[in-house]
């Protein structure tokens, strides 16, 4: 190799405060940017962002068509099949996009680095987070559209109630990234399975398909005590009584609180175990 | 050799009533650091400091705890008993306070595969607080010979090509305390020997610390104006690379350290042997 003599002291970096409020958004922003980046850097990923909730949604809306041509009382339930399946696909992806965009620092082998830099674990979780809400936006803008067109059923028809369902759900599916990234930190990408199907455990106890009151009743309680389960009853409200109940949304945003406030202490925890244990160290080996 | 504690606070005029303060100091002050896995204590009771502008190794076979002290100093590891102080900071505590003084590099962690050079060091600079980012970049790309591989994906370079860029990310904001992890490993000797220069003219130009785990002798003689030889997690020698051999009665310093390796590697056959012996008794 050439000279291996450092440059005359050209150009130094100008350091910015490395703390207060705009130098944690600096480097959330920072991160945000590195995964807009992986994001651009293939087309595949692109598709298949919208590839997966776009089959899904031409499914159900098939159903739903074939089903409204029926004499089946389901017929009365316009647009409830596909108007569940965006929602649930809101949960889903916003969880999938947080919890496998951290497995993907952990196998690219880059979370050593993140850790030692001068990024806070709080903002790693605010990136994630961040991340997840505009990758679910590039997966479901266009699916949801594409059901408005196919099928007619306009996700905005909804109303204000849909920015409360949304931010429900978006704040559920965080909850569950926390608890998987934390579970993932401490046990390795062993654990990697969990990111996946978290989600999926609350696929039959929050009754996306199917009102509250099938359940038995000692399920409803469980179903009853988990922020979605208020979603999907609000909008088959919407949808086949034209109702709206504000104070169960109030109810599934206080719930959302909770399990926030959960995800993250067992995120935290596991992270202090991770450190304590060495993991940290052997990740993505 | 004992483990070196003297020193601890020196500078500052403090007792060790006032560490935190005489630590201040220091741009690394370890004391009685300890690591225990379950049955394995990875590190047992060291204590060093680091003063500013030196370059240290640690020096030891596998399993002798540079990786372990390293990941401690960097908070990566939380110790299970002993002290870190980087720059006065509690590592284990007040990591965000002095996070942006230090860089890192070992080849157990790399950049995103999938990300260009360029973006890399992008998003690095902006996790440092670096305002004049394009421009520094462009300084340290010229610096470290990475201009042509700026717009390349980084999980595309050859072994050599990373290795300059993990040094570029960990010298992007001037690093006070550098931490390297087996800087050269896996390298041809032409761009080791490139990447050691690289380092000693860093070192000395502006006065940084640097602390560097290795195997490598050649690399530890070149670079190391001390060096704290690890054994079984515990600190044997803490002395100059000519003091060491001197000591040992040894030509070179891969002499000393196969010398020690071969000595620990004796008693922990005649340790099994006993054992052996007791059992059977």
């Amino acid at each position: 190799m050439s000279d291996a003599r450092t440059l005359p002291l050209g150009v130094e970096p100008i350091l910015l405060p490395p703390t207060g409020l705009s130098a944690s958004i600096r480097r959330i922003r920072s991160l945000v940017q590195r995964y807009i980046y992986l994001l651009r850097s293939s087309g595949v990923r692109l598709v298949e962002l919208i590839y997966w909730p776009f089959l899904q949604m031409l499914t159900w809306g098939f159903l739903q068509k074939y089903l409204s041509g029926t004499t089946n009382p389901l017929a009365q339930a316009a647009g409830v099949l596909i108007g569940s399946i965006l929602l649930w696909d809101i949960l889903f992806r916003s969880n999938i996009g947080f919890a496998t965009t951290f497995i993907e620092e952990m196998w690219s082998r880059n979370l050593g680095n993140l850790l030692t830099s001068p990024l806070r674990p709080y903002e790693l979780i605010i990136a994630l987070s961040v991340w997840s809400v505009i990758r679910l936006s590039v997966s479901m803008i266009p699916v949801a559209t594409a059901a408005y067109l196919l099928f007619g059923f306009n996700l905005l028809d909804l109303g204000l109630p849909l920015v409360a369902f949304f931010a429900v759900l978006v704040l559920t599916s965080w909850s569950l990234g926390l608890i998987s990234a934390g579970v993932i930190l401490r046990y390795g990408l062993g654990a990697e399975e969990l990111a996946w199907s978290l989600a999926f455990l609350l696929l039959p106890l929050c009754c996306v398909y199917y009102p509250v009151s099938v359940l038995p009743s000692w399920l409803q309680v469980i179903a009853l005590a988990l922020p979605p389960t208020h979603v999907f009853e609000g909008m088959r409200s919407i949808l086949l009584h034209h109702t709206f109940d504000a104070k169960e949304l109030w109810w599934a945003l206080s719930l959302n609180a909770v399990y926030l406030f959960i995800g993250y202490l067992t995120f935290s925890r596991f992270l202090a175990s991770a450190r304590v244990n060495g993991t940290l160290l052997k990740l993505g080996e | 050799m004992d483990e070196r504690v003297e020193g601890f606070g020196k500078g500052a005029g403090a007792g060790p009533a006032d560490d935190s303060v005489a630590a201040a100091g220091v741009p690394v002050a370890v004391r009685d650091l300890t690591k225990v896995y379950g049955p394995v204590t990875a590190v047992d009771h060291i204590s060093f400091e680091l003063a500013q502008g030196t370059t240290v190794a640690l020096l030891g076979g596998n399993g002798a705890g540079k990786t372990t002290t390293i990941a401690m100093l960097l908070g990566l590891v939380m110790p299970t008993s002993g002290e870190v102080r980087v720059f006065g900071a509690d590592i284990s505590r007040n990591r965000g306070t002095v996070a942006h003084k230090l860089n890192f590099q070992s080849p157990y962690v790399d950049l995103p595969a999938r990300l260009t050079v360029r973006q890399n060091l992008t998003v690095y600079a902006g996790l440092y607080g670096i305002a004049n980012i394009p421009e520094r970049i462009a300084y340290i790309a010229e610096d470290f010979q990475i201009e042509p591989l700026l717009d390349r994906e980084t999980g595309k370079l050859s072994a050599g090509q990373k290795t300059r860029v993990g040094l570029a990310k960990a010298l992007l904001n001037a690093p006070e305390l550098l931490l390297l992890d087996e800087p050269t490993a896996s390298l041809d000797p032409d761009t080791a020997d490139w990447i050691r220069r690289k380092l000693r003219d860093y070192a000395r130009s502006r006065g940084a610390t640097l602390l560097l785990a290795s195997h490598n002798m050649t690399e530890v003689e070149r670079l190391a104006d001390r060096v704290i030889l690890l054994d079984a997690g515990r600190i044997i020698e803490d002395e100059t690379p000519k003091t060491l051999i001197a000591t040992f009665g040894r030509k070179t310093l891969e002499e000393v350290f196969l010398d020690v390796v071969r000595r620990r590697a004796k008693r922990t056959r005649e340790e099994a042997d006993e054992s052996s012996a007791r059992k059977a008794s």
